[in-house]
Parts: C-alpha cells; structure tokens; sequence
C-alpha cells in the first residue's frame, strides 16, 4: 500500500487473544484522517475487540501485527498514552463511575490531554455539547453513566468526543439501543466534528446510523478478518441481501461461524 | 491559676514551678499519685478527684475488651501519662519522613502548621483567630473552651452534664480517660441559638488539646445547633502511642448538633475513642467521622434516640493503608417511638490494611414507628487487603422498618480502562474511582476539608505519602 501523507490509523496483519483464544485473526485496514469509514458485519466478528485492541485493553493480547496511529505504533503503550496521541473510542457499553460528576470527569479528561482550559470556557465548552446532544444541563453534575438509560449514555460519549476533540474516533456500535430521535441527534453530532481534523471508524451491525451519516469507505469484518471493503454501495447490498453472499464469498458458512467472540 | 502548656515544660527542667509548693517528676505509668497529681495541679474540686480516682479503679480491675482490633502491642506501664519531661523534645525536622514532608507541600500546609503537625514543634499559636472567634460567642452567650477551663469558670453546667453520657465504667477506656483526662472542649449552647461558624477544635491548638487523653462534652440546649470541626486531613505526629479520648453530647429537644472528625494520626498510635451521644425529642445528631490514620483505631460513634422524633446519622469513611487495622463502625439505639437513623459506612483497605466495620442497631420494645437504614460498602485495592463487617442487629419493636445493605467491591478493570482511554493515569484513575466511592462522606465536609482530602487520597494512590 502506498505511504499515506494524512495521518492515518493503519491496522497490519493484527492477531489478538482474549485469555488464550484468538479474536482477532489478522485484521488489515487503514483509516486516514478528515475520512469516516464503516465498519460492520454479524455479531461476533471482532468489531468491538478490534476498537478495544487499538485503545489498548489489557485484556486484549496483540499476539501479532501492529497498529500504527500517525506513524508511530501505539503497542506497548497504556491507554492513556494513546488517548494523548489523538485517538478515541466510544464505548459499546460506557462504565459508570459513582461518585465522579460528568464535569469532574470531562475535566480531568481535558487535563490528561494536555488541554486543559480556564474554567469559564470550560464549563461554557460543555454546556454547549451537552445541550447539542439534546441533554439537560443537570447531566453535568450527576456522576458519569450512573443511572443514564443506554441512549443517555451513547450521548455523552458523543458530547466527550466533541469535548475532547480526538483525531481519530472509533464509535462502537453508538446506533444500538438509540430511538429514531435519539439516533439522529447523535448522527448530526458527528456530522459536526466531522471534517478534515477527524478521522472516524464508525462501528455497527445494522446500518441505521448510516442513513445519517456517509461514510467515505466500508469495510465487511466476520471471523476475526477484514473479509470485504468497498464504497458506500455496500451498504446498499448488506442492506438488501445480508452477510451471507460475503461470507460464502469468504469460505465463511455462515453468521454463526462468522463469531469469533460471544 | 491557669498553667500554660509551654510553662509546663520549663518546670520539667528545673522540676518545680514558682509559687507552687508541689514537685513534680515526669513519670511513666499510672498511679493514684499520678492521678492525684494531675486533679491538684490543675486544681479542681474534689468531686473531680473522687471520679477520678473512681475510675482509675475500674480501669485496673476491667478487663481489656476481648474482641475488635490487636491491642496487645500496648504497653500501659510505658506511657506518660500527664506531660513529659523536658528533655524529651521530640524531633527535628530531619526526623521527619520525607513522605509526610512532600504531604505537606502537596496539601499546601503552611509552614507553622507544618513543624507542629510534624511534631517538631509543641505548640501552634493561633490565638488571633481564636480571639475573634471568641468574641462572638460571647455575645451569643455561646461557651467554647478546653474542658478545664470549663470545669473551674462553669462548675454548675459542668458537673451537671460530665460522665452522664459516658459513666466512667462504661468500658476499660473511658474508664482509663475519666482518670486521666486533660484538654478537650467544653461548648455549651444556649436555647436557640444558632452557631452558624464550624466551631474548630484546631484554634486553640497546642499540646494538651490534641493530647492522648482528651475529654470533649458538648451540651445544645432546646432548638439550639452547633457544627464542631475536630482533627485534620494532614499527617499527624504524635510521639504518644495511645489515644484514648472520650466525646459527650447532649442535644435538648429540638437540638441540632453535627460532630465532624478527620484523623489521620502516625502510624505508632492507639487510637481508641468512646463517643456517645443522647438526642432527646426531636433532636438530630449526626456524626461524620473520618479515619484516615493510626496503627489501629477503634472507635464507634453511638447515639441514644431517647426522645420521640430524635434523628441520628453517622456517616463514616476509614481508609487502612499497609499496617493499619481501622476498627471503626457506629451504635444506634433506638429508646423512643418515631425516631429514625442512617449509618453509611465506606471503607477503603490498601496494601496489607485492614478495616472493620462493626456496628450495633438496637430498637427497643416500647420504639415503634422507628425507620433505620444501614449501607457498609468496602473497597478492597489490593489482594493483601481486608474487610470485614460484624453486623449486629436486636430489633425488639413490631412496625418498624429497617433496612441493611452491604457491598464489597474492587477498583473495576473497567472502570480504570475507561478513565485511562480518555487519557488519565491509572493512579489518578484509582484516585478518581475512590474519591467516586466516599463523595457522600466527602459531599458533607466544609470545601477546605473536602479538597485537602481528596488531594490526600490522591496522594496516597501515587504511593507517595510516607
């Protein structure tokens, strides 16, 4: 593959182990920056593993492979670390932190990049995301994912993402569990980062979100690989037809054997 | 006359005081001469010598208490009982750990406060703010003062209240501090009035008032309310390695008293408190007691709800870092119809520490109506670390209702990778995650106590607290 110039999130050959078993069994796939890329495919594919492995885990064995962010490659490096280098991953399930204001947690969240602002042009900057999520102001002072319902919490993701402004955002699975409202509140805050200082993978299984938002490119993972990538026309084809023409086309029977991790 | 603590230490020297005709000889261990002596030189009415001496009695015939925390690393004939000798200056600042040094400068301590938290230095003069202080009380008709001062310019209060909430022969410690007591607070409150300033107990800091043996009583008259601060979140050096301090509290009808405490003494001490408190109709006393220090601790803030409609609630955090055994929990006894209580307990063991809470929920035949909830949530940091939790429960009234909630939790793998993927350190996610766990002890401290804690935890999770 040709050198990109634009910093790019690029994924060689990734094997990863959960406990001794292989998830991920050579993922090839590059994302640059200022495009928003697809990522789907049945459950259990190792789409959420992969977003887990490339914000650095522990749980998630690099057995093989790199992953490289801007040049450089984040293994070996603890989370924190990679999240200072510009990456981000919006979380499947987000983890509730009791006892931890949202302000307090955005705060230390700003401090731990190195861009730490005066407290008025904070408290303004999340005032302004909260409210474009369509959320209430209270949602800052009650602590972080305690008691949100899941739309609530997808949301807030979204608001940190627009807070922290990462150069490159994995969001995992943001449409599940979102109503129709909800689901279009949370695709036109994307579309409002998005440009050329945001390179996006977005994560989901059904295609929802993608009605909102175009991705630039789509790519098909089942069993651990990268079995397809193409236009936005694939969504089209997912969309008409399912997973299985791929998947045969990949060796792969079907849906079932296409999990790789429950 | 009043004996300053500082002139005190010049007798040492020379073994005799100007103009009194008794010499005294620092001594280790407990006699009834020692006892005699301290009631003489600070010259208090028989009464006080005979309770005294009473209850140095029972201290020798009661037994050591057969469960709770490790006590027999205390050795009673080796410990100084009044004051010590001149020569003892306890230590420089070189003696000083440089982790309580670097403690210091990252809680901003002030300099004066430093040499004396650290030991170095006897007394800590802040007569100035204590003076002002005590001007408005004055004019409120309010009495704030260490108890001896108390005992000798307002016997009649005194004598009326002293010993009725903790009798000398309540247990082998208060036993012990009813023979030996020296320092402490006195605060009196008239009928409703309003003491809208925290009244701290570090204003009128030296050696004896934050001594081993201190004896505070607390009286709130009818519908009055008072906020008493005592100890603090910093280090604290003590050269003496037992603590056996005694709290009384007596909140009128309608009183509204709240005691505060933070301690964090050095890792040499005993700690071992009784605090008691009666709330008569529709008193509400609450006790926010916090352990951060000390070899072990034991301690268990009780109320007695005697009154119908009284509240009490204590609200307790303990964190036992490698070595330290906090014993700490709460007694609510319920004598009165419709009266209610809350025990939140959240404990914190890092390292090999070790902390237990222990508490007593007691609801008597005739308490009907009562509604009593008890949460102990335990954080375990490490796999050395330990917690347990005795809960007793004698519940002898029908219609009431009564809930108890329990958790024991780890630091969340989760919970660390999600702070640390938005760029935050794993100890200062681990600080996060525990400062999370005691915000509903935090929440309830003034601002200046709140923040000096939760940057000691932090501390203490960067492992760089000595």
């Amino acid at each position: 593959m040709p050198e990109s110039k634009v910093p790019t999130l690029d994924i060689r050959d990734l094997k990863v182990a959960v406990d001794g078993k292989e998830i991920l069994r050579g993922v090839n796939l590059e994302v640059p920056k200022g495009q928003v890329h697809a990522l789907m495919g049945p459950n259990g594919a190792g789409k959420t593993s992969l977003g887990y492995a490339v914000m650095g885990h522990p749980k998630y064995q690099v057995t093989q492979g790199e992953i490289i962010w801007a040049g450089e490659s984040v293994l070996g490096k603890p989370p924190e670390e990679r999240s200072r280098r510009g990456l981000f991953l919006s979380l499947q399930y987000p983890t509730a932190i009791p006892g931890v204001t949202t302000t307090n947690f955005l705060r230390a969240a700003l401090k731990g990049q190195g861009k730490e602002l005066p407290a008025r042009d904070f408290l303004k900057l999340i005032r302004e995301e909260v409210a474009a999520l369509k959320m209430d102001q209270s949602f800052m002072s009650r602590y972080i994912n305690d008691n949100f319902s899941g739309g609530e919490k997808k949301r807030m993701e979204i608001v940190q993402m627009a807070v922290l402004k990462p150069e490159m955002a994995i969001l995992d699975e943001t449409d599940s569990g979102l109503d129709v409202d909800a689901l279009r509140t949370v695709a036109e805050g994307v579309n409002r980062v998005r440009g050329d200082g945001m390179g996006i993978l977005i994560i989901t299984h059904y295609q929802r979100i993608l009605d909102y938002i175009t991705p630039d490119r789509v790519h098909v993972m089942a069993a651990g690989r990268v079995i397809a990538s193409g236009g936005a026309e694939l969504v089209k084809e997912i969309e008409a037809s399912g997973y299985d023409p791929m998947l045969r086309e990949a060796g792969i029977e079907d849906e079932a054997a296409a999990a790789v991790s429950v | 006359m009043t004996v300053a603590a500082k002139d005190l230490t010049k007798d040492y020297k020379y073994g005799f005081n100007d103009g009194d005709e008794f010499v005294f000889r620092a001594q280790k261990g407990l006699t009834k001469e020692v006892v005699a002596d301290i009631s003489r030189r600070k010259q208090e009415p028989s009464w006080m010598l005979e309770f005294r001496l009473k209850a140095l009695e029972h201290f020798r015939q009661r037994a050591m208490p057969s469960w709770g925390a490790d006590l027999s690393g205390i050795d009673f004939d080796d410990i100084y009982y009044y004051v010590r000798p001149a020569d003892e200056q306890g230590r420089t600042w070189e003696d000083v750990p440089e982790g309580i040094k670097k403690t210091f400068d990252r809680l901003g301590i002030p300099e004066a406060e430093r040499k004396f938290l650290g030991g170095v230095s006897a007394q800590y003069e802040s007569e100035v703010v204590y003076h002002s202080i005590r001007k408005d009380l004055e004019k409120l008709g309010v009495l704030f003062s260490d108890c001896d001062t108390g005992l000798r310019e307002h016997p009649e209060i005194f004598r009326k209240y002293f010993g009725t909430v903790i009798p000398a022969n309540d247990n082998k410690f208060a036993a012990l501090n009813s023979a030996v007591w020296s320092g402490g607070s006195f605060v009196y409150v008239p009928k409703g009035v309003r003491v809208e300033v925290p009244l701290q107990a570090y204003f009128r800091i030296n050696t004896e008032s934050m001594g081993q043996f201190e004896r505070t009583l607390i009286i709130a008259e009818e519908g009055s309310f008072v906020h008493y601060i005592e100890g603090c979140t910093a280090p604290t050096y003590s050269k003496d390695s037992l603590h056996s301090a005694v709290v009384e509290i007596l909140a009128m009808p309608g009183a509204h008293v709240r005691y505060t405490t933070i301690q964090n003494w050095s890792n040499n001490v005993y700690n071992l408190v009784t605090k008691r408190a009666i709330a008569r109709e529709r008193a509400v006393v609450e006790w926010i007691d916090g352990n951060l220090g000390s070899k072990v601790t034991m301690k268990y803030p009780s109320i007695y709800l005697m009154g119908e409609g009284a509240h009490g609630e204590v609200l307790s955090v303990a964190f036992a870092g490698d070595g330290q055994h906090q014993d700490a929990g709460a007694k609510v006894i319920h004598v009165a119809p419709n009266t209610t209580s809350t025990i939140v307990s959240k404990s914190v063991s890092k390292g090999t520490g070790r902390t237990s809470y222990r508490g007593h929920l007691k609801v008597y035949p005739k308490a009907h109506g009562v509604k009593s909830s008890v949460r102990c949530d335990a954080l375990l940091l490490d796999e050395t670390s330990r917690s347990d939790t005795y809960p007793y429960m004698d519940v002898e009234a029908q219609d009431v209702q009564i809930g108890h909630e329990a958790s024991v939790s780890k630091v969340g793998d989760e919970q660390l990778f999600y702070l640390q993927s938005r760029g935050i350190t794993e100890a200062e996610a681990t600080a996060m995650i525990v400062n999370g766990f005691i915000e509903p002890f935090v929440k309830e401290l003034p601002m200046e106590y709140a923040l000096e804690l939760n940057r000691l935890i932090a501390l203490q999770m960067e492992g760089s607290v000595g």
